[in-house]
C-alpha cells in the first residue's frame, strides 16, 4: 500500500499514460513531478492475467500509486494517482478526456492522437490544472484550441514552412484561385485563417458565465437545431421466448446551429412516461420538475441534452420474436442449429439491419448453415457466429438452418450459447414518446428545426 | 503528406537517411558530444509518413529499456531546434516547440535545449508562449537556476490586463516547483486571491496546494488564503476553493461554518467537477455537526430489517434511553444540504450522482436513502468501469439498506457478455438482495447463469447460491439438491465449486444427507481438484459415523495414492485416519498407522508436523501426556456452521465512492468519516452576521448578475464576512429557522418562497458585490391591479420588488399583494389564460388555496417583458370570478444592475456611441440639488447601481435589461448652475429613449 504522505497534497492526477491495446505508451503527461513509465508494468500485469482488455481492472493498487484506468477505443487512458479520490471521479475524467479528443479529432484513436500531439498536450494542459479539472466543455476549450481542420492544417503547412505569412497565403490563393474559381469561399476563410493562430488570446467568456457550456458571438447563416430521439430496448428472453427483463432507455442527442444566445424549450406530449432523466448541465432541472419541459441555453453544436429510463412496470413492446434451438448430439461430435427471426409488435415500420450474433462454445470447430434471407459468417478463432439477415420481412420470416460440427472427442458442450440481436427502426420511438414543440427566445430569427426518431436494440439477448 | 511540407527540406533529407541507425538510438540524450546527424525531433506521425507505415512504432519498447544502452549510444543534439528557437521568425520557433512538446509527450528526454527555450518565454505569439510554458513546468525542476531567468516574465504576465494571461502566469509560476521562488509564488498567491478575476481567483485557489506541497511549512498563511476564498461567493471559485482546503487543512472544519449555507446554496451552479469537492467535504462537515437522523431507527418496527441489521441494534439502544428525552428534531442545515443535493441525482456526470449517493447514505434518515437507488441503477448503463466502481458502492450499501434495491432487482440481472468482473459484482448485490419472497426467481436466474460459458462466473454463482442457502433456510434442500446434480456435471470447475458449497452447508444439518456424502464419497474417484478432494475428505471424517461402511474404504484408497496428493488433500488424510482411528479403530488401525508414516518422511514439514501431532494424540504412548484421554473430545467436538458472509460486509466504515472504499484499505490522504456526535455542537456557529441586513438586501439585485459579467467588483472577494460584531440573539436564531423554511422551497423552484423575504438568506445567497455607496429606494412604489370595487371586495396591487427571480433570471419580479375586504373567504387565487405579446413569459405564482376574510398574503410571480414597456395582460381567478388584470412596467424596472468599475465603465460607453447614445439637457428641480438627491432619484426611477467615480460632477449608472442583458448606461452630469447633462447609452434605443424620458422627470421634479 502507498505510504501515507505527511503532507496531504492534493493533486488528483499526478500523471496521465496512453497506452495500446498492444502495450506501447505513446503519450505521457505529468502534472507534477515525473512518474516513470515503469508504473504501466502493473498495468500490463493486470492484463496479462485479465482474458480481455474489458476485464482489466479500472483500479489497481501499486507499491506506491494508485492506477485508475478505463479502456476505449483501444487504448487505456492510465492516470496514476497518489492520494485519496473518488475513482469515479477520475473514471469520469478520463472518459471526458476521450470524448474531447473525439470531438476535436473526428475519432480517439492511436494515430489521431499521434498526429495532432501538439494540440492533444494543450488541450491536457487546459483540461487539468495540478491535477485538479480546469475547463472541460467543449465549447469552452474550441474557443481556447482551435480544432485541426483541414484547412487549418493546409494554413499550417504553407505558413509554418514556407515563410508565407498572410501576404503569402493571399498570393498563393489567388494564384490558386484564378484556376478554380469554384472553391473561392473556401479560399476566403483560409485567408481569415492564415491571420489567426491556433490559440485564443482571450478568456472564453462562457469560462466566466454561468453557461460555461456555450460560447459567445455564435453566427450562422442558417439556423437550424436538430434534435435526435435515439431509443434502445434492453431484454433478455428466456429459452421459450418470454420476457426476463426489459426496459427501455433513451437519449436525445442535439445537434443546435443558433446564433447568439437562444434561449429554447423543448416540451412532449406525453412527458409522463419519463421515468428517471439525466440532463446535459444546460437545462433547468427547476422547470423541468414544475412543469415537465425541457427548458435550455443549449451548447453550440453536438451535444447530449438528456438521457431518459421509461418506467420497466410499463410493458415493453418487444419488436422481433425469435425462436431458436441450438442442440448438440450425444454422440458423434455434431449438432444441429435452427434460428428464426420475425417481427412482432413494429408499430407498422419495417425493422431493418437485424443482426444475430452467437457466442459459441470453445468446442465448436465449424458449421454448415442455409440462411433463407442475408449472410452468415462463422469465425472459428473467436466462436462467434454472425447472422446478418437485414430487413425483416412480414411475408417470408428469415431462418438459418444447418448442422454444426465439433471437435471429435470432446465432451459435449453443457453451456448454452445466447443469441445478442441488433436492429433498428427508422421513425419510431418504440416507448411512444413524442416531443411537442419547440419554442425559441432570446432570439429573432427563425430556426429550422428537427426531430426524428430511430430505435435500436440495446443489450437485447436471447438465452437459449 | 501534408505534414512533410512543415520540415525544412533539408531535414526531410537527414530523416530519410537517419532512419536506420535512429531506431537503434536510446532516446535519452545527453548535451555533450560530437556533432551528430539530424535527430528526430519528428513526431511518429512524420516518420510514420515517411516509413509507408510498415514499421512499428519506435517508441515502445527501446524507450523503456533504454536507460542501461544510453552511456553507450553517440549522444545527440537538438542543433536545428535550437537554431530555430533562436531564430526571429515566430513560425519557425513555434515549429521547433511543437516538435520538442512531440518529444516531451513521447517521454523523450529535451532537457539540453531549456536555455535555448527559456529565452522565448516573452514571445509575443501566444501559442510559443503557452507551449514554452508547458516545456517549463517539465524542466524548470530539473534545472532551477535556468528556470530563475524566466521568472520576470511571470511576475510581469501577473500584472497584465489580460485576465488570461494574469491566470496562466500564475499557473506556470506555481506549477515550476522551483524552491528558491516560494516567496515570490506566495504574494503571487495573496495578490491573486484578491484579484477581481473570478477565474484568476480560482488559479490562486489551484496554486494553493502546488505551494503547500512544495514547502509545508506555509501552512498557516495558505490557511488564511483559504479562509479568504472560501468566502468568495462566486460558483467559479467556490469549488477550487474547497478543494484547496480539501488539500491542505481538511482538519479545519471551523472555517467552513460561516461559508455552509452559501456553499449548499450555490452548489448547483457550480461547475461538475467543484461539485463532487464540496459535497464529499460536506458529507464530512455534517457528520461532526449534526444528529444521527437514525437514532430512533431501532424502535421503527420493521421487523425483518431489523434481524438484519444486527450491528445496528446495539447502537439503537444505547440511545433509545436518550431518544425517549428527546424526540429527534433534523437540524435546519441538515435538511438544507440533503435538500439542495437531491436534484444534483439528475446530473450526467456519474460522480456527481455518486456523490450525493454517498452524502444520502451516510446522512439522510433512512426513509429517504431510496431515492438514491434508481440514480445509481442508471449509471449501470455507463461504461463499464463506472458501473465496476458503482457495483461496488452498491454492493456495500445493498447489505445495510436491502430495501431499496428490492424494486430494481431485474437491472442486476447478468448478460452473457458483461465483463466477469462486472458479473461477480453483479452477484454479489443479486445475492445481497436476496429474501424469502424474491429467492425462487434468484435462483432460476441463478440457473441459467450456471450454464454460462464464464467458468469464473459459474464458480462464484455456486458460492452465492450457497450464501443464498444458508441465509434463507427455506431454500436450503433445494439448493443442495441443486448443488448435487451440478456434482455430475463433466466440468470440474463446477463440481469442486460444489463440493466446497456443499460441505459447507453440510455442516448445517449432516443427519439428514448421509446419501449425499455417500455420493460425495464416490466422486473422490474423479475429481481431481485438490481443495474439492481435501473437503470431501473432511465431510467423510467429520460425519463417519453415518457412513460407516464407506469411510475405511475411503481412507483405503487414499491411503494408496498418498504420495501423489496435493498438500491441503494429505493434511486432510491425516485428518480422517485419525477421526476413523478414534471411531472405528478396528478397521482402520494399520491403516492409520500405514498413512502417519508415510507423511512422517513427506517433504512438507507441515504434513510432518500433522502427522506427529496426530500420532501423539491419538496412539498412546507411555510418554505421552494427559491429552490423548481428550483426544475425541478435540477431534470429533461439534463445529460451529460456517457463516458465509458478503465481502462487502461492514465496508460502510469507509466513506461510500472513495478509493479506500473500493480497495477496502486506507489510502494515503483519506479523511476518516467522523462518527455522529453525541449531542449538538451550536448550531449558531453557521450564522453569518446579518447586523446590515437591510443594506445588504437592496444590493441584492447586482449581485445575481454579477457572475454573468467579466471582471467584476473588486473588492468582492475581500468581502469577507467580518465576524465581529453584534451577534444578537434574536436575529440569529430568528433567523435560522425562516432560513430553512424558505431555502427549501426556493429550490422548488416555487416562486412563493420570494414572499418571505428573509435578510439571511439574501447575505447567503449572493451579494458579494460591496460597493460604498448602494442605491436606495425606500418605498417601493404599488401599483394597483384590481380596485376593490371591481373585485368584489378582493383589492390586489402589485409593485417591482428588483429581487432578481430566482426561478428564471430573465424575468422580473413582480409582487403581488392580495387583500381581502369581503366577508367570506376568498379561494383558489390563480392565474389563467395569460395573453401575451410574442416573447413573452409568465411564470405564475402557485395557487393561493385559501385567503380569510380580512386578511392580506404577498406572493411573488416572474414575467418576461422582453424588455419592452407592454402590458402583461392575464386573468386572475377565484374560486367565483375572473378579473382580466394587466401588469405594465415602468422602463426602470426593465433592468437589473450591474456592477461596474469607471474604467469599465467608460469602455463599454464608448462601445455604444452614435444611435445608441441619447443627450438631454435638464434644469434639475428644486429638491434636487444635491448629489445624494440625485443618487436616490435615479435610482428609485430605474433599477440601476451606482458605479463608483471621482468626480463630484458626475453620477454614473449601470444595468443591464433583464431579458436581453443589453447594458444600460447612465450618466448624469452637473454644471454648477443647476443645469445638468443626462446621457444614456442603450443598445435598444427604445428602452433608452424611454428611460431618458423617466429620469429627466424625475429630476425636474
Amino acid at each position: 500500500m502507498p505510504k501515507v504522505s505527511t503532507s496531504g497534497s492534493s493533486t488528483m492526477i499526478h500523471s496521465l499514460f496512453l497506452v495500446s491495446s498492444a502495450g506501447h505508451i505513446f503519450l505521457e503527461k505529468h502534472w507534477k513531478c515525473v512518474i516513470s513509465r515503469s508504473v504501466c508494468d502493473y498495468l500490463f500485469e493486470a492484463q496479462g492475467k485479465a482474458s480481455t482488455p474489458e476485464n482489466v481492472p479500472p483500479v489497481i493498487a501499486t507499491p506506491h500509486h494508485y492506477l485508475i484506468s478505463v479502456y476505449r477505443d483501444r487504448i487505456f487512458f492510465v492516470a496514476v494517482i497518489q492520494t485519496e479520490v473518488p475513482p469515479l471521479f477520475v473514471i469520469e475524467f478520463l472518459h471526458r478526456v476521450a470524448e474531447t479528443f473525439q470531438d476535436y479529432f473526428g475519432e480517439c484513436s492511436e494515430a489521431s492522437i499521434k498526429d495532432n500531439v501538439v494540440i492533444v498536450y494543450e488541450l491536457l494542459e487546459e483540461m487539468l490544472d495540478n491535477g485538479f479539472p480546469l475547463a472541460t466543455e467543449s465549447n469552452i476549450l474550441k474557443e481556447m484550441i482551435k480544432p485541426p481542420t483541414i484547412l487549418r492544417s493546409v494554413v499550417n503547412t504553407i505558413t509554418g514552412s514556407r515563410e508565407l505569412g498572410k501576404q503569402g497565403v493571399f498570393v498563393w490563393v489567388m494564384s490558386l484561385g484564378s484556376s478554380c474559381s469554384m472553391c473561392l469561399p473556401v479560399l476566403q476563410q483560409l485567408l481569415f485563417f492564415a491571420g489567426s493562430s491556433n490559440v485564443g488570446e482571450m478568456l472564453p467568456t462562457g469560462q466566466l458565465s454561468n453557461i460555461p457550456w456555450r460560447r459567445a458571438g455564435v453566427k450562422y447563416t442558417n439556423n437550424e437545431a436538430y434534435f435526435d430521439v435515439v431509443e434502445e430496448i434492453d431484454a433478455i428472453l428466456d429459452k421459450s421466448g418470454n420476457i426476463v427483463f426489459a426496459e427501455i432507455q433513451g437519449v436525445i442527442d442535439a445537434c443546435v446551429k443558433l446564433s447568439g444566445m437562444p434561449d429554447l424549450t423543448l416540451s412532449f406530449v406525453n412527458p409522463r412516461l419519463l421515468d428517471d432523466v439525466s440532463f446535459h448541465p444546460c437545462v433547468r432541472f427547476k422547470r423541468w420538475e414544475a412543469e415537465r419541459v425541457l427548458s435550455f441555453i443549449p451548447p453550440d453544436g453536438n451535444f447530449q441534452l438528456m438521457s431518459y429510463h421509461v418506467n420497466a412496470q410499463n410493458l415493453v413492446a418487444i419488436p422481433v420474436y425469435v425462436k431458436q434451438n441450438i442442440s448438440f448430439f450425444e454422440t458423434g461430435s455434431s449438432g444441429r442449429l435452427d434460428i428464426t427471426v420475425g417481427p412482432k409488435q413494429t408499430m407498422g415500420k419495417t425493422v431493418e439491419d437485424v443482426v444475430v450474433t452467437v457466442q459459441m462454445p470453445k468446442v465448436l470447430l465449424n458449421a454448415n448453415l442455409t440462411p433463407s434471407q442475408g449472410t452468415y459468417t462463422y469465425d472459428p478463432v473467436t466462436k462467434v457466429l454472425v447472422w446478418d439477415i437485414g430487413k425483416l420481412n412480414q411475408q417470408k420470416v428469415p431462418n438459418l438452418k444447418g448442422s454444426l460440427s465439433l471437435q471429435s472427442g470432446a465432451p459435449r458442450p453443457e453451456e448454452n450459447p445466447s443469441l445478442n440481436i441488433d436492429l433498428k427502426i427508422q421513425q419510431l420511438a418504440i416507448s411512444g414518446l413524442k416531443v411537442n414543440r419547440l419554442n425559441m427566445f432570446g432570439e429573432k430569427y427563425k430556426p429550422f428545426k428537427g426531430v426524428k426518431y430511430v430505435t435500436k436494440a440495446g443489450k437485447f439477448q436471447v438465452r437459449t | 503528406m501534408q505534414r512533410l511540407l512543415q520540415l525544412p527540406a533539408s531535414a526531410v533529407n537527414m530523416v530519410k537517411t537517419a532512419q536506420g541507425q535512429e531506431e537503434a538510438k536510446s532516446p535519452v540524450l545527453t548535451p555533450d558530444g560530437s556533432q551528430a546527424t539530424w535527430y528526430s525531433a519528428v513526431r511518429p506521425d512524420e516518420l510514420r509518413h515517411l516509413r509507408a507505415g510498415n514499421v512499428t512504432e519506435d517508441t515502445g519498447a527501446p524507450a523503456e529499456d533504454g536507460g542501461s544502452t544510453a552511456a553507450q549510444i553517440q549522444p545527440l543534439r537538438h542543433d536545428d531546434l535550437k537554431e530555430m528557437l533562436d531564430s526571429n521568425k515566430e513560425s519557425l520557433k513555434l515549429e521547433a516547440m511543437k516538435r520538442i512538446v512531440a518529444m516531451i509527450a513521447r517521454g523523450k528526454n529535451a532537457s539540453d535545449l531549456f536555455p535555448a527555450v527559456v529565452k522565448n518565454v516573452a514571445c509575443k505569439n501566444i501559442e510559443v508562449k503557452k507551449l514554452v510554458y508547458v516545456y517549463l513546468v517539465r524542466y524548470a525542476e530539473e534545472q532551477q537556476d535556468l528556470a530563475l531567468l524566466s521568472i520576470s516574465t511571470f511576475q510581469r504576465g501577473l500584472k497584465d490586463p489580460n485576465q488570461l494571461i494574469r491566470a496562466s502566469a500564475l499557473r506556470v509560476l506555481s506549477s515550476i516547483r522551483v524552491t528558491i521562488i516560494i516567496p515570490i509564488m506566495m504574494l503571487a498567491i495573496k495578490e491573486a486571491a484578491t484579484d477581481m478575476s473570478p477565474y484568476v481567483r480560482k488559479t490562486a485557489a489551484h496554486a494553493i496546494p502546488k505551494l503547500h506541497s512544495l514547502d509545508p511549512e506555509l501552512k498557516e498563511q495558505l490557511i488564511e488564503v483559504i479562509e479568504k476564498l472560501l468566502t468568495d461567493k462566486t460558483t467559479l471559485v467556490a469549488g477550487s476553493a474547497v478543494m484547496a482546503f480539501e488539500g491542505v487543512c481538511p482538519e479545519r472544519i471551523d472555517l467552513i461554518h460561516k461559508n455552509y449555507r452559501k456553499l449548499c446554496n450555490l452548489l448547483i451552479d457550480v461547475e461538475e467537477w467543484g461539485q463532487v469537492v464540496i459535497i464529499n467535504m460536506l458529507t464530512r462537515y455534517a457528520r461532526t455537526q449534526f444528529l444521527n437522523p437514525n437514532v430512533n431507527e431501532s424502535t421503527l418496527e420493521e421487523g425483518e430489517e431489523k434481524e438484519f441489521y444486527g450491528s445496528d441494534e446495539e447502537e439503537g439502544k444505547d440511545e433509545k434511553v436518550e431518544k425517549k428525552k428527546k424526540p429527534y428534531v433534523m437540524d435546519p442545515d441538515h435538511r438544507l444540504l440533503l435538500h439542495n443535493t437531491k436534484s444534483l441525482l439528475q446530473s450526467r456526470n456519474a460522480a456527481v450522482v455518486m456523490a450525493v449517493a454517498q452524502l444520502y447514505f451516510h446522512l439522510a434518515p433512512k426513509a429517504e436513502v431510496g431515492v438514491i437507488a434508481k440514480a445509481l441503477v442508471r449509471l449501470m448503463r455507463s461504461h463499464s468501469e463506472v458501473q465496476f466502481v458503482v457495483l461496488q458502492n452498491v454492493a456495500t450499501m445493498s447489505i445495510k439498506r436491502r430495501g431499496m434495491f428490492e424494486p430494481y432487482l431485474k437491472s442486476f440481472y447478468i448478460r452473457s457478455t458483461d465483463p466477469t468482473q462486472i458479473k461477480v459484482l453483479k452477484l454479489e448485490v443479486l445475492t445481497n438482495l436476496a429474501n424469502e419472497t424474491n429467492i425462487s426467481v434468484i435462483l432460476r436466474e441463478f440457473q441459467t447463469y450456471i450454464k454460462s460459458m464464464d467458468k469464473d462466473f459459474v464458480a462464484a454463482t455456486i458460492q452465492a447460491i450457497g450464501r443464498c442457502a444458508t441465509a434463507i433456510g427455506e431454500v436450503r434442500d433445494t439448493c443442495l439438491n441443486g448443488l448435487v446434480q451440478l456434482l455430475s456435471s463433466c466440468d470440474e470447475v463446477v463440481v469442486a465449486e460444489s463440493v466446497v458449497v456443499i460441505k459447507k452447508l453440510l455442516q448445517m444439518q449432516p443427519e439428514q444427507h448421509s446419501d449425499i456424502i455417500k455420493h460425495m464419497a464416490n466422486l473422490i474417484d474423479n475429481i481431481q481438484v485438490p481443495m474439492a478432494r481435501a473437503s470431501i475428505l473432511w465431510l467423510i471424517g467429520e460425519y463417519c459415523e453415518h457412513v460407516p461402511k464407506i469411510a475405511p474404504d475411503v481412507l483405503r484408497k487414499m491411503a494408496k495414492s498418498f504420495t501423489t496428493e496435493e498438500d491441503i488433500v494429505k493434511l486432510q488424510i491425516l485428518n480422517l485416519s485419525a477421526k476413523l482411528y478414534l471411531t472405528n479403530s478396528k478397521q482402520t488401525k494399520l491403516l492409520t498407522q500405514y498413512v502417519l508414516s508415510l507423511a512422517k518422511y513427506d517433504q512438507n514439514y507441515d504434513v510432518r508436523d500433522r502427522a506427529r501431532f496426530i500420532r501423539q494424540l491419538i496412539m498412546p504412548t507411555d510418554k505421552s501426556g494427559v491429552l490423548n484421554k481428550y483426544a475425541k473430545k478435540l477431534f470429533l467436538a461439534l463445529k460451529p456452521a460456517p457463516v458465509l458472509e458478503s465481502p462487502f460486509k461492514d465496508r460502510d466504515h469507509f466513506q461510500l465512492g472513495s478509493l479506500s472504499h473500493l480497495l477496502n484499505a486506507k489510502a494515503g490522504g483519506y479523511q476518516e468519516l467522523p462518527n455522529w456526535p453525541e449531542v449538538v455542537p451550536d448550531p449558531s456557529v453557521r450564522n453569518v452576521e446579518v447586523m446590515d441586513a437591510k443594506r445588504k438586501e437592496k444590493k441584492l439585485e447586482k449581485a445575481f448578475y454579477s457572475d454573468s459579467e467579466g471582471e467584476s467588483g473588486p473588492t468582492e472577494s475581500a468581502n469577507s464576512e467580518s465576524c465581529t460584531g453584534s451577534r444578537s440573539e434574536s436575529s440569529s436564531s430568528s433567523n435560522m429557522e425562516s432560513s430553512s423554511g424558505s431555502e427549501s422551497e426556493e429550490s422548488e423552484g416555487e416562486p412563493e418562497s420570494e414572499k418571505e423575504e428573509n435578510p439571511k438568506r439574501k447575505t447567503d445567497k449572493s451579494s458579494r458585490v460591496q460597493t460604498t455607496i448602494s442605491p436606495t429606494f425606500s418605498s417601493l412604489k404599488t401599483y394597483e391591479l384590481l380596485h376593490r370595487i371591481t373585485g368584489e371586495g378582493l383589492a390586489v396591487g402589485y409593485c417591482f420588488s428588483r429581487q432578481p427571480f430566482v426561478p428564471d433570471p430573465h424575468m422580473v419580479t413582480v409582487q403581488i399583494q392580495f387583500t381581502n375586504h369581503m366577508d367570506t373567504e376568498a379561494r383558489n387565487l390563480r392565474i389563467q389564460e395569460p395573453r401575451l405579446q410574442s416573447g413573452m413569459r409568465i411564470k405564475e405564482f402557485p395557487e393561493i388555496e385559501l385567503l380569510p376574510p380580512g386578511e392580506a398574503v404577498t406572493v411573488v410571480m416572474g414575467i418576461d417583458f422582453c424588455d419592452s414597456t407592454q402590458a402583461a395582460n392575464f386573468q386572475l381567478c377565484t374560486h367565483t370570478r375572473n378579473f382580466s388584470v394587466s401588469v405594465q412596467p415602468p422602463v426602470g424596472e426593465l433592468m437589473a444592475p450591474v456592477f461596474m468599475m469607471e474604467n469599465e465603465f467608460k469602455k463599454q460607453q464608448g462601445q455604444l456611441m452614435g444611435m445608441n447614445e441619447i443627450k438631454e439637457a435638464l434644469i434639475l428641480g428644486d429638491a434636487c440639488q444635491s448629489h445624494c438627491v440625485i443618487i436616490q432619484r435615479v435610482t428609485s426611477a430605474a433599477n440601476l447601481s451606482q458605479v463608483p467615480c471621482g468626480s463630484d460632477q458626475e453620477c454614473r449608472f449601470a444595468g443591464k435589461t433583464v431579458t436581453s442583458g443589453s447594458l444600460v448606461l447612465v450618466t448624469v452630469m452637473t454644471k454648477g448652475d443647476r443645469t445638468a447633462q443626462l446621457t444614456v447609452n442603450c443598445e435598444k434605443m427604445v428602452i433608452g429613449t424611454m428611460l431618458v424620458k423617466d429620469i429627466l422627470h424625475a429630476l425636474s421634479q
